[in-house]
Order: structure tokens, then C-alpha cells, then sequence
């Protein structure tokens, strides 16, 4: 056990876990964030997509002790009342069925998009590739991108 | 809709001091922004709301409140079903705020998500519970006015007088809940629908999109513990012998306790309890018959030829009819085991008390896992309460009540309050599949190309009656004998969105492509003649509406431009179940002489139409289901084990394999029939076919991308 003093969401937050405990469960055990999810714990499904650094990240395969000062942003912190863009292009497209993983597409898109803010279909979908959505509603969610490419700042 | 917990957990949290030297709550569940899951129904609704019946209770400042009783896995239940009520309310969708509505059979009938019949089932009962608060409501409006209610209208949660006076449904909720319910209401004419059939967003958009705690892995409860279970390592085996000494002194380790054939390691944390289960030394034995994928391949070949089977349906003579033939067509189709794979792992919190059982967490049978939880225990039913999260999927897997039981076994074993946790791995290879099958289906045509002969053998592993023996096209075929045999293996298998359609239509909506190319048919023209002639001259019983099938079958058609557009191959798919009926049609274009699915149009007929974006939204996803799962994934088994384990080796669709998919729905104003599976059948023959047509190359078995048929065929990253 070791102590980790986080940047997390723009406050700081300190824990006192095994080196290699993932920042999802640190997130979700100890900080009670619990917006990020578990699907795979491997990386593969995206569901606890964060951001570190403003890079999309799988914080399942992250452990604590590599995240150092970097700064963490959650979907907890992407905006105070879901105002973010993307956050409301999400809403006006309906997107979610079950709603599991969305909160780790909503990440993966807001980092696409602060790096590239017109990306075309092709990019959406490269850069969501990472998220699965078992309940099928990419095409809801690439619509809500598209969306929020036309909205972004 | 989440009420922050007054409770803390001032044991686990440090208060940090910030880099700036202030004093920094680390974290606090009271102040967090999230907080943990709390289940409004615990709070109490404010005060001075009136309830009118078990699904709705209105406040003198207007808010409507409804109770949506059955679990939302996806399919939008908690935005439809409110959707119905509010519409013979003529409430302001703005003022209505739903809650999910913990298990009561006393006041909710079929409170469970299954079948794709929550909308069917309560359909008028949703109507009746807005029509007969409404009806009071103007009534108490009328004495108020002294005028006759008949002369009175509703709009917008008002009770409007004639002379323009208005009455907003929170001023007469008090004196209106105090009048007789009255029995019998007259329900809104459908050209009078203002909520019904418009586009209605997902009632818990908000909370989704900001990452609210709405699911069961979400949920926290003071005290509580967590739990993962350590399962058998293949079916067939049972537990030697448990050393679980290195287990229990790993850090936050409680305890390791063996009940049944598993072993549950018990922790303060999710990460803990993951990395004290990876020492745990637990040694299996066989305890029945250990199968592999290959055995069931060869067994699939024993079993059409010699398995006894059971009879499912026989109309004429078949053997006469096949000896009188002039051409017949024979073809077999295969497909594997699939986990159902809810992005959301099995998860339940429960705790065992003296007094009794509180269970919490993301099922679809809360009345089945309450029960089965109250016989493990040996405790009567009513001493458990059970709450409802929302639930990251089920497909089918959350009808099953065994990771429930799981839970309370622990926490009673414990005596704590205990969330169980299973991993990705664990779903995976824990049980529950859609079972593997393999059917070969026999046509018989005469000269003249009629079909008149018909034969389906389905052998499947423990898939109880792997066939749909009235489905299409029984009763447009004279002789016909459709029977099934069922091997029992130790492997566990359940219900899978759309159960067994979710194969059977791809085999037989493929094979009729094949019947109708050796009858020198267009496939779609084949389908109208032989439902013309199940009209004119039905066959035994019928038990799908051939007109509705007809009207799918034309409506595709007509959106898919079907056989008009020659750059393009169509394929052809059609399917009922759950009531309800779609057909697909699939388009590959060929792209530097390889194809690529360009787009699925299909056509749905569920009858009404409640919510037309949920409804949009459920075929699309049905349909991605549906191509996702017969393009690439399976799970194999050796030695009793699954090979698959996680999604690095099983394999999901992603956004980058995506067709466009347009969906059409039939307005005939038919009572809703259901929508949460019929999409999903008819795309994987829709798929095939067209495949076929630009290939020459019939897909016969799941996963597409791994048959030969498929060899040079590029379909998006490999795995």
C-alpha cells in the first residue's frame, strides 16, 4: 500500500492503495466517481474511458501509481450540469439505450474532438473503434459527434 | 433521480491536504457529485403527492409522478411506459418525472423484462391507469365549476372549461384522489394521440450522459463488502480440494468461504478481492462428461442422422412427396454457443439479514430471483425486498437468477452486507449461452416448381425444442415434418435475445433463398406466392397473421428499390416472432472485387408505434445485433472450458463495421406487439443472401468471417 495524491476533475484527491490498482477501481472504490465502468478490464470495450492529460485512456489497465501529477478528467468533471457540447449533442440525438458504456464514448469523443475538430466520418470512426456499444447505437453516437464537431469551440 | 446517501464512509476516505496547503475532503459520499446509487423508491415521494393508482401520483405543484414498474435494460421501458400513462392523462411530458419502481406484485403484474412483451401486456392497463385519473380529475373540475364534465377538455395537465377558465391538475389532485375509481373509461381515439408515435427522448438522458450511478455496479451501500466467485474451470468439473490460505492473507481480505461448488473471495475493495482470487488454489475434478467444440461437431452429424427426435409438427406425406419429386434441395447451417455478454457484468448487492433479505441490483426477473433467493435461504418470499437498478444490458442473460443467489449466499454466509462482483471472464466463461444448433433443412419441388415438400431437423445442445415448428413456412406447404433433438450437456444454456430465432431465421430465411434460386423464383416473389397460397389453402394451423407478413415483405421491397438497382446485391430476410414481424433487406457492393455490406433497410411491423425514437433506435440496434453476432463471434470449448474469454479473443462489432441501416415501420394501428427482438432475427439471412448474390457463395455457418466461404474477403480489422 502506498499513498496517491491525484489531480482528479481539477480537485485533489488522495489514496492509500497497492501500486497497482487500476485508476477505475480507484475512481470507483475510493473516490466514489463512479461514471467511468467496468466491461472488460483489459482495455478492450472503452467503458471506463478517462482522460488523462485530455488523451482518451482505458483507466481499467492504468494502474494508480503511473499516473503521477498528470491531470485526470472524468465524466464527472467534463462539465458542471452536462453542458459540455458533446454532452448535450448526446441528449439531442437520443443516443443511449442501456447507457453503459456511454459515458466511456462521451470521453473518447470529447478527446477526438479537442484535437480534431471536424473529423469526418472515417475519423469518428477510428477514433471510437475502442468503445464498444452493445446495445448497437453507433450510429446515433457518430450523428451526436457530428453534432458536437458543429458546436465545438 | 439519484438522492445523495446521508451515510459516509469516513473509514475508507483520507482527508488530504491540498498542494496549496487548504484542507481537502478527499472524498465523501454525502458532498460527492456523483454519490453512490440510492434508490429513490427508499426515499419517500414529497410529501402531499396524491397517488392515484399504482403507477401514478400527482403534486399540487403540478409534477406528475410515474412509476415504471418493469426493469430497463435498453429496450426504453422507463420513457415508454410513462409515455402511455401521460397520454390518456393528457399530462405535460415537461412535469413528469419517472421512477423506477422496486418489485411489488401486489401492485404491478408481469413487473419483468422478457419476451419483448412489456408493451403487448400493459398496454391497456398503462392506457386505463391515465384514462381513469384524468377522468377524476375533470370531474372534480366539473363540481368545482358546477358544469358537466362531459363539456370539459384536458390538454397539458389542465382541465379546461369551455368560457377558456383553466384548471391545472395539481389545484384538484387532493379532491380528485378522494372519488371512486371509476371502472370503466373511455380510451383516447389514436388521431388523438399527442405523446404516442412522436419522438420522445430516453427519460434518463441526463443522468446517463453526466455519469450518474444508475446501475447496479454503481451501487454502494455503508459497510458492505465485496465479493467475486471462483466457478468450477469448465462444466462438468466440481471442486477437489481449496487452499485458500495465500487468498486470505492478501491485503483487505475478510475472508474466502466454499458454499456449493464455488469459492467466494470476500474483500473491502473491487481490486483486492480481484488480485486474493488469482492466488486462490482450487483443484477440480470431473463430476460428468467434460465436452469440446469438436465433440459436438461430430455429435451435430450423429444426431441429424440418428438422433431420436421428437416431432414437432407433420402435415401429409412427406415421404411421398419427396419420392414424387422432381428436384429437392438439401442444405445444413450451423452456429455456436454465444455468451450474452451485457457490458454490465452480473453484479447484486444483497444483504441477509435476521429480520430478513434486502436485494438490490440489475435483473430482469426480479419476482423469479426473489423467489429462488427465498428457497436457497430458506425463507419466506415476503421477508425480502427487491429494488431495481438499471441494468447494462441483459440480452436475455439477467433472466437467469443465479449470480442473485449467489449474493445472498455470501452475505449470509458473511452476515454483512455484500455487493457481488463477476469479471468480464467470468461472464464469459460462467454459463448461461445461447446454445450451439445445427438444423438441415430438405425441400421437395415439383416439376413445375412448387414446393410441396418440407423437412427441418434441428439438434441442438440443451436447446430444448430448437425449432419454431408453426413459423413460415409452415402451413404454405403440404407436406412438411419439422422435429428436433436435443443433446444434454453440462454446459449451461438460457434464453438469448430472440431465443433460438436468433439463429433458426438466419438458417431457414437463407434456405429459402436457396429453394427459391432452384425454383428459378425471385426470393421475394416466392415468399408473396407461398403466403398466397397459406391464404387460399392453409396447411394444419396458422399461427402468424399473413397479412402482416405480407405488408413487411412488400415494404421492404418498396424502400430497397428491391431488384431494381443493378450496381448493388440484395439479399432478402423476413421473420416473426414475439408477435411482431420484419423483413430485412442487405446490399453488398462489390469493391475491387470484394464485397462490402453497404446498408440493411428493414421494415417493422409491431403496431403501434409507442415512442419513435426508442422504436428507431431498437430496430438499428437489433439489426447491428444481429450482423454483429453472425459476422464474427462464437465461443468454442475445450475440454468442458470456454476458449473464449474476454474481448480480445470474443469478439463484438465495433462502429467501424457498421452498414447504413434504414428502418420503415408499417402504420396499421394494430395494439403495439413488441419490439425488443424481432429486429434482430432476420439480418443475418438478409445478410447471407446478399452475400450470395454478389458472391456466388452461400454462408452456411457463424461466425461469417470465419468460413472459408469468407477466405479474401476483407471485413474490417481481424482478430
Amino acid at each position: 500500500m502506498a499513498k496517491y495524491k491525484l489531480d482528479i476533475n481539477g480537485k485533489t484527491y488522495e489514496a492509500d492503495v497497492a501500486s497497482d490498482t487500476p485508476l477505475l477501481w480507484v475512481l470507483r472504490d475510493n473516490f466514489g466517481l463512479l461514471g467511468a465502468k467496468y466491461g472488460c478490464g483489459i482495455g478492450q470495450c472503452g467503458a471506463c474511458t478517462v482522460h488523462l492529460n485530455g488523451v482518451a485512456v482505458k483507466s481499467c489497465s492504468l494502474p494508480v501509481s503511473a499516473i503521477g501529477s498528470k491531470k485526470v478528467v472524468t465524466i464527472e468533471g467534463l462539465s458542471a450540469d452536462g453542458e459540455h457540447p458533446v454532452q448535450l449533442a448526446w441528449d439531442e440525438k437520443d443516443v443511449a439505450q442501456c447507457g453503459y458504456c456511454q459515458a466511456g464514448q462521451i470521453m473518447t469523443a470529447v478527446a477526438l474532438l479537442n484535437k480534431n475538430p471536424k473529423p469526418s466520418e472515417d475519423q469518428i470512426a477510428t477514433a471510437m473503434n475502442g468503445n464498444i456499444c452493445r446495445c448497437g447505437t453507433y450510429h446515433r453516437i457518430r450523428e451526436a459527434v457530428l453534432l458536437a464537431s458543429t458546436k465545438m469551440k | 433521480m439519484t438522492i445523495p446517501s446521508k451515510t459516509s464512509r469516513r473509514d475508507f476516505m483520507k482527508v488530504a491536504a491540498a498542494a496549496t496547503g487548504g484542507l481537502f475532503l478527499g472524498f465523501n459520499w454525502a458532498g460527492a457529485e456523483a454519490g453512490p446509487l440510492s434508490l429513490v423508491s427508499k426515499a419517500s415521494i414529497a410529501a402531499g403527492d396524491i397517488n392515484f393508482n399504482s403507477y401514478l401520483s400527482i403534486a399540487s405543484d403540478g409534477i406528475i409522478t410515474i412509476f415504471s414498474p418493469n426493469p430497463e435494460l435498453g429496450q426504453n421501458i422507463k420513457t415508454s411506459f410513462p409515455m402511455i400513462v401521460a397520454e390518456e392523462l393528457d399530462a405535460d411530458w415537461s412535469k413528469v418525472k419517472v421512477i423506477q419502481a422496486a418489485l411489488d406484485t401486489k401492485k404491478f403484474e408481469r413487473q419483468l423484462t422478457g419476451g419483448s412483451g412489456a408493451i403487448p401486456h400493459s398496454w391497456e392497463r398503462l392506457r386505463k391507469a391515465g384514462a381513469t385519473a384524468r377522468h377524476m380529475l375533470v370531474e372534480t373540475a366539473a363540481k368545482k365549476w358546477s358544469t358537466s364534465a362531459s363539456s370539459l377538455t384536458t390538454s397539458d395537465s389542465m382541465v379546461i372549461h369551455p368560457d377558456g377558465r383553466k384548471l391545472s391538475y395539481g389545484e384538484l389532485a387532493t379532491d380528485a384522489a378522494t372519488l371512486a375509481v371509476p371502472a370503466d373509461v373511455k380510451l383516447k381515439d389514436r388521431k388523438d394521440f399527442k405523446l404516442i408515435g412522436k419522438a420522445i427522448k430516453n427519460v434518463d438522458n441526463k443522468d446517463i450522459i453526466t455519469g450518474k450511478p444508475l446501475f447496479g455496479l454503481d451501487f454502494y451501500r455503508e459497510g458492505m463488502l465485496y465479493a467475486m466467485v471462483q466457478r468450477p474451470s469448465g462444466f462438468g468439473m466440481k471442486i477437489k480440494s481449496v487452499d485458500a490460505a495465500a487468498a486470505k492473507a492478501m491485503p483487505g481480505i475478510v475472508d474466502v468461504v466454499t458454499f456449493r461448488n464455488n469459492v467466494a473471495v470476500v474483500g473491502k475493495s473491487t481490486w483486492e478481492v480481484n488480485k486474493a482470487r488469482k492466488v486462490l488454489k482450487v483443484e477440480y475434478e470431473a463430476e460428468s462428461q467434460i465436452e469440446s467444440t469438436a465433440d459436438h461437431d461430430k455429435l451435430f452429424k450423429e444426431l441429424l442422422d440418428k438422433g431420436e427426435a421428437t416431432v414437432r409438427r407433420q402435415d401429409g406425406d412427406v415421404d411421398a412427396a419427396f419420392k414424387s419429386a422432381a428436384k429437392i434441395v438439401r442444405s445444413e447451417y450451423q452456429c455456436p454457443f454465444l455468451p450474452h455478454a451485457p457490458l454490465e457484468p452480473m453484479n447484486f448487492f444483497a444483504h441477509v439479514r435476521e429480520d430478513g433479505v434486502e436485494l438490490v441490483g440489475p435483473c430482469q426477473l426480479p419476482d423469479s430471483s426473489r423467489n429462488e433467493v427465498a428457497k436457497v435461504l430458506g425463507i419466506a418470499p415476503e421477508k425480502i425486498t427487491l429494488e431495481l437498478t438499471r441494468l447494462g444490458g441483459g440480452f436475455g442473460r439477467r433472466l437467469k437468477s443465479d449470480y442473485v443467489v449467489e449474493a445472498a449466499e455470501v452475505s449470509s454466509l458473511m452476515k454483512a452486507p455484500v455487493k457481488l462482483i463477476w469479471t468480464r471472464e467470468d461472464d464469459m466463461t460462467g454459463g448461461s449461452y445461447r446454445p450451439a444448433v445445427r438444423y438441415r433443412f430438405e425441400a421437395a419441388l415439383d416439376k413445375d416448381n412448387n414446393l410441396i415438400g418440407y423437412k427441418l431437423r434441428g439438434v441442438g445442445i440443451n436447446a430444448g425444442n430448437c425449432t419454431r415448428e408453426d413459423n413460415f413456412p409452415s402451413g404454405a406447404v403440404d407436406n412438411l415434418l419439422i422435429d428436433s433433438v436435443e443433446h444434454k450437456s453440462p454446459i449451461t444454456t438460457g434464453a438469448w435475445r430472440a431465443p433460438i430465432t436468433n439463429f433458426l431465421a438466419f438458417a431457414e430465411q437463407s434456405f429459402i433463398d436457396e429453394v427459391a434460386l432452384a425454383a428459378n423464383m425471385d426470393p421475394v416473389q416466392f415468399r408473396l406466392n407461398l403466403l398466397d397460397r397459406a391464404k387460399q389453402k392453409p396447411v394444419g394451423a396458422i399461427k402468424y397473421d399473413i397479412d402482416r407478413m405480407k405488408a413487411v415483405i412488400q415494404l421492404a421491397a418498396e424502400k430497397s428499390n428491391w431488384g431494381k438497382n443493378k450496381n448493388v446485391s440484395q439479399g432478402f430476410s423476413v421473420y416473426f416472432s414475439h408477435r411482431s414481424y420484419v423483413a430485412q433487406v442487405a446490399e453488398v457492393e462489390m469493391k475491387k472485387g470484394a464485397p462490402e455490406l453497404k446498408k440493411i433497410i428493414a421494415a417493422a411491423d409491431c403496431g403501434i408505434v409507442v415512442n419513435l425514437s426508442g422504436a428507431y433506435q431498437q430496430v438499428r440496434g437489433g439489426v447491428v445485433d444481429g450482423l454483429g453476432h453472425a459476422m464474427y463471434s462464437r465461443l468454442t470449448f475445450k475440454d468442458g472450458a470456454a476458449d473464449q474469454k474476454n474481448f480480445n479473443s470474443y469478439r463484438l462489432i465495433r462502429m467501424k463495421e457498421i452498414p447504413e441501416i434504414d428502418v420503415h415501420f408499417v402504420d396499421n394501428g394494430i395494439d403495439p406487439t413488441g419490439l425488443g427482438e424481432p429486429a434482430l432475427p432476420p439480418t443475418g439471412g438478409a445478410v447471407a443472401n446478399a452475400f450470395f448474390k454478389a458472391t456466388g457463395k452461400r454462408l452456411k455457418n457463424q461466425p461469417f468471417v470465419l468460413q472459408d466461404e469468407m477466405k479474401g474477403v476483407n471485413l474490417g480489422e481481424k482478430m
